[in-house]
């Protein structure tokens, strides 16, 4: 809504300094927030087109299998049915990061969720009765369960092409680790093993697909990554990319989940081309646990080492994922996970090794943390177990390791600005630190309960992550004769608030109430491009794209005031709607009157501008080294916990966290942030497991997939360290992932500080606490 | 076969308005409200009770709406997010959530404040754990649940006391 600008308003609000009229840090309501709290927010699953038809998947419920026959017939007759497809149907394109996937799969199944047929129906109950009637003969092959098996010798392999069942392997140096193992007092040595953890967004994934008449493909899609998408899918579904347009509605959750073209996407473009007709797909509750990729489970082998006064010496890391049957961009996860081993705390010389294992489970994808939530529990809980063999406090042999500002680590990572030691101070001083993390009872008798306090740190990319060759975004603004501002932005809004920030800003630059600014970010026939949700570079990259835009409209604004009110640009400013004079604030001139100006005057001019922010990062050199980000982000967490000895039951009372961000733009969408990666990290850490046995899901509902409710929610202290990044809009970082990251590795040391138990295995459910504490008092004697 | 069950006469009361249609015997009272009646605030979940997405008053309690049927409801009065907001002005339920930014994705949103308004309206000063309790079943995947309970605390007399 564009609203008129009220004299006497204006006025009194432009008495006030310009620094008190700014938006930058305050509580801004989410702009999004009114439609949703009303139910008026259209989701995809809400939204039906004219002769819409209803999709529905068949999946292959067998993790390993040659597909003899598929007869579709009993389907193909029923009433109501529009269209039953298999791959022999379509013409079959290989996509995904590893190009071993397809929409529809012919000749083998490599696990459960992979697509056999698909129906188009005039309702969803008949589309899924057709399904029921498509009988397939299968003939089973040996399920490949876990990365043991995929291992063994003779093992049978998955994908003909991948003789060994890795798909890819990563290796990263810097330093010599041997030459590390010889500096180090003490060495620790572990194994860490960290669980398949769900998205679990509240709105299930889906799709509409509609083409024109004239052959032109609109998709209303959940993706994260729009431009990348249309890219993607063009060369699955074989349509040229410029043909196709692509429109986001509001998504109900994204968290990673939304950044790979999924195959059932491209099977509803089959079905509406079938059937020439618009087809809707929505996964029910079953097939998002079901069909939809997850966190990668891990096994992470660690050694490192320090010398006596607690300086890290070395880290040597060999990571093994479980792929599950597909490869799609959660592949790349050691990327990350490489970059927290080699650059959380100053450490010389490091070493790793990862294998990406194909197994029959449900296959793996990205997910918020990207690979560090897995990289910094191993990490964190070995570092106490570095301060243990010391007789250090974790805090100090973490102060003692911690980088500053202006340091550039093993991996090449340039440090501009680096609040570490502030966020471990401060997060452990809002704790009681000091107080409450007392040094380990003698824990004989492991009965009754205890608490205790953990800590760790997080390292993220802060100024987005240069995985292709640009990580930019595009934005075009323009403003009209009433002092509306649209802004077309790149950036999609997944919920987290980017669109908010990014009018924050425009309204900032231009001196306008933020019910001026509109946000078009969700149609590409109409946004520039972008690279996507991801990275936690929207704040950071389509920030400063949206604020260098802003800039540019500033400058052109401020120049036609000068001209149209015989003034030096120099002495204009931008507030509350009007052109005041820089030095007294007092308003000049309304600023439509100067854009109707220019409008009507003799030089008849638009304010409309554009601008391609690509951000000051390299893209990694062969050996994996390089800035590949603008910044970094920070933090620590300190949890309080609360261990039943006799049940195994883990309360979290308390997390202390404190967040290097930069600069805060919208106090409230960071704390929302903050809290809400706090939660999943918790789900993470404490209940989350989608468990599978020899590849099928056992716990597709949330009553066996535990997420974490009101009831477990402990106190969170969120303190923001504002170091003011150079390169940030207004000084800020990216944040989004940082908040999950720490959460497990801390309430995982809190654990042990009250029990004297060190458990490297997730989630820290009552049965495994128990059963540890159990063996742990068995070793006792 | 299903798409072809014969459908039964259903009269209730939503949001006030009686409301006189056909569904099928094995609609529920979610598919009645968003298919029938184009009252689309109320979302699916998980379509097995799980969520708390689709919660809405039923005769005053609350209920998940894909857990009922249709016909169960001949003669009740239901109550959905979009009868908090008649006029088209905020419930001060809503805006709270608004302001004290309660709202991400906002898919769990309706759901949440239909169980929250169930709450303020039958115990006006409820306590942090009373409102903990009440929203239990309400599952939000992305705010951490820190400011839903704040917004619905600064409905309470008084405000809510930590307890």
């Amino acid at each position: 809504m564009i609203r008129s600008v009220d004299d006497t308003a204006v006025k009194e609000q432009t008495r006030r300094k310009t620094r008190k009229d700014s938006l930058i840090g305050k509580r801004v309501p989410k702009l999004d927030a009114p439609d949703k709290a009303t139910g008026k927010t259209r989701y995809l699953d809400d939204i039906k087109l004219p002769r819409m038809l209803y999709g529905k998947i068949l999946f292959a419920d067998r993790p390993h299998a040659r597909i003899v026959k598929i007869d579709t017939s009993a389907a193909k007759v029923m009433k109501g049915v529009r269209a039953v497809i298999t791959a022999d149907d379509v013409e079959l394109v290989t996509f995904g990061f590893g190009s071993d996937n397809t929409a529809l799969k012919k000749g083998k199944v490599t696990c459960i969720r992979d697509e056999i047929a698909a129906v188009a129906a005039d309702t969803s109950e008949i589309a899924t009765e057709a399904i029921k009637r498509i009988a397939v003969t299968y003939e089973d092959l040996p399920v490949i369960g876990s990365i043991e098996e995929s291992l063994a010798d003779g093992a049978p392999v998955i994908h003909e092409h991948i003789a060994d069942n890795v798909p890819f392997r990563f290796d990263y140096a810097h330093g010599d680790v041997d030459q590390g193992i010889l500096e180090s007092d003490v060495i620790v040595e572990d194994t860490y093993h960290v669980q398949r953890q769900a998205h679990c967004c509240l709105g299930t994934s889906g799709i509409i697909a509609d083409f024109g008449s004239d052959g032109r493909l609109t998709l209303h899609s959940l993706t994260q990554v729009p431009f990348s998408y249309k890219h993607d899918l063009s060369k699955i579904i074989r349509i040229p990319p410029e043909r196709i347009r692509v429109i986001q509605p509001p998504i109900g959750g994204g968290f990673g989940s939304k950044l790979d073209v999924h195959p059932f996407e491209p099977i509803c473009v089959f079905l509406a081309r079938a059937t020439s007709r618009p087809v809707r797909m929505t996964f029910s509750r079953e097939e998002e646990f079901l069909a939809t990729p997850t966190r990668q489970p891990m096994v992470i082998k660690l050694k490192s080492g320090a010398k006596k006064d607690g300086t890290f010496t070395f880290r040597d890391v060999l990571m093994t994922l479980d792929n599950g049957g597909h490869t799609s961009w959660g592949a790349t996860t050691p990327w990350i996970s490489i970059r927290t081993f080699s650059s959380l705390y100053r450490v010389p010389h490091v070493r790793q090794h990862v294998d990406v294992i194909y197994t029959n489970n449900i296959y793996a994808c990205a997910f918020r943390g990207y690979g560090n939530p897995q990289a910094t529990f191993a990490l964190e809980s070995q570092i106490d177990g570095l301060a243990d063999e010391l007789g250090m406090d974790p805090l100090d042999i973490r102060l003692k390791n911690a980088q500053e500002s202006g340091e550039t680590t093993g991996q090449g990572l340039v440090l501009g600005t680096c609040g570490l030691k502030e966020c471990l101070e401060t997060a452990t001083r809002n704790a009681g630190w000091d107080v409450k993390h007392s040094a380990p009872a003698k824990h004989g008798k492991r009965t009754g309960v205890v608490r205790g306090m953990g800590m760790a740190s997080i390292f993220h990319v802060g100024g987005g992550a240069k995985i292709y060759r640009s990580d930019g975004c595009g934005t075009m603004l323009k403003m009209d004769d009433f002092g509306g501002v649209v802004v077309f932005t790149g950036a999609s809004e997944i919920g987290q608030g980017s669109e908010t920030v990014i009018a924050q800003i425009v309204a900032e630059e231009l001196g306008l109430p933020l019910d001026n600014i509109r946000i078009v970010n969700n149609d590409t026939d109409l946004t520039p491009w972008d690279v996507g949700v991801h990275a936690s570079r929207t704040t950071f990259i389509a920030g400063n794209s949206a604020l260098r835009a802003a800039r540019k409209a500033r400058e052109k604004l401020l120049a036609a005031a000068a001209e149209q009110l015989k003034r030096d640009a120099d002495d204009l400013d931008l507030s509350a709607g009007n052109v005041v004079d820089r030095s007294t604030c007092e308003p000049l001139a309304p600023i439509p009157k100067i854009i109707r100006g220019l409008h009507f005057g003799k030089k008849n001019d638009l304010i409309m501008t554009s601008d391609y922010y690509e951000p000051p990062s390299t893209a990694p050199d062969k050996e994996d080294k390089g800035d590949i980000s603008a910044c970094y982000s920070f933090g620590t967490h300190v949890a309080e916990v609360e261990v039943d000895q006799d049940t195994g039951v883990v309360k979290v009372l308390g997390i202390s966290a404190a967040h290097d961000v930069g600069r805060v733009i919208n106090q409230m969408g960071i704390e929302g942030q903050i809290e809400g990666g706090i939660a999943q990290g918790l789900g993470y850490c404490l209940t989350e497991e989608l468990k599978l046995r020899d590849g099928r899901v056992i716990n597709p509902t949330f009553t066996d997939y535990k997420l974490i409710t009101t009831q477990e929610l402990p106190e969170m202290n969120v303190a923001f360290i504002e170091t003011n990044e150079p390169a940030g809009p207004y000084g800020a970082k990216g944040v989004a992932e940082s908040p999950l990251i720490a959460v497990s590795a801390a309430v995982a040391n809190a654990v042990h500080n009250a029990t004297g138990v060190r458990i490297n295995e997730l989630p820290l459910t009552p049965e495994r606490v128990l059963r540890k504490l159990q063996e742990a008092t068995d070793a006792d004697g | 076969m299903p798409g072809t069950l014969e459908t039964t006469r259903l009269t209730m009361t939503v949001n006030g308005d009686p409301v006189d249609i056909r569904v099928a015997p094995h609609a529920t009272l979610l598919d009645a409200l968003r298919d029938d009646l184009e009252l689309t605030g109320t979302k699916l979940g998980c379509g097995e009770g799980e969520c708390g997405a689709c919660s809405v008053l039923l005769d005053g309690s609350v209920v998940n709406a894909c857990l009922i049927l249709a016909l169960e409801c001949e003669g009740a009065e239901v109550r959905t997010i979009e009868g908090l907001s008649p006029n088209g002005r905020l419930h001060p339920l809503q805006q709270a959530f608004v302001d004290y930014g309660a709202v991400q994705c906002g898919y769990c949103t309706p759901g949440m404040i239909m169980a929250a308004y169930a709450l303020v309206e039958s115990n006006p000063s409820p306590t942090e754990a009373d409102i903990k309790r009440a929203l239990e079943g309400n599952l939000c995947r992305c705010t951490g649940y820190r400011k839903i309970i704040d917004a619905v605390a600064s409905l309470s007399n008084g405000g809510a006391s930590h307890d």
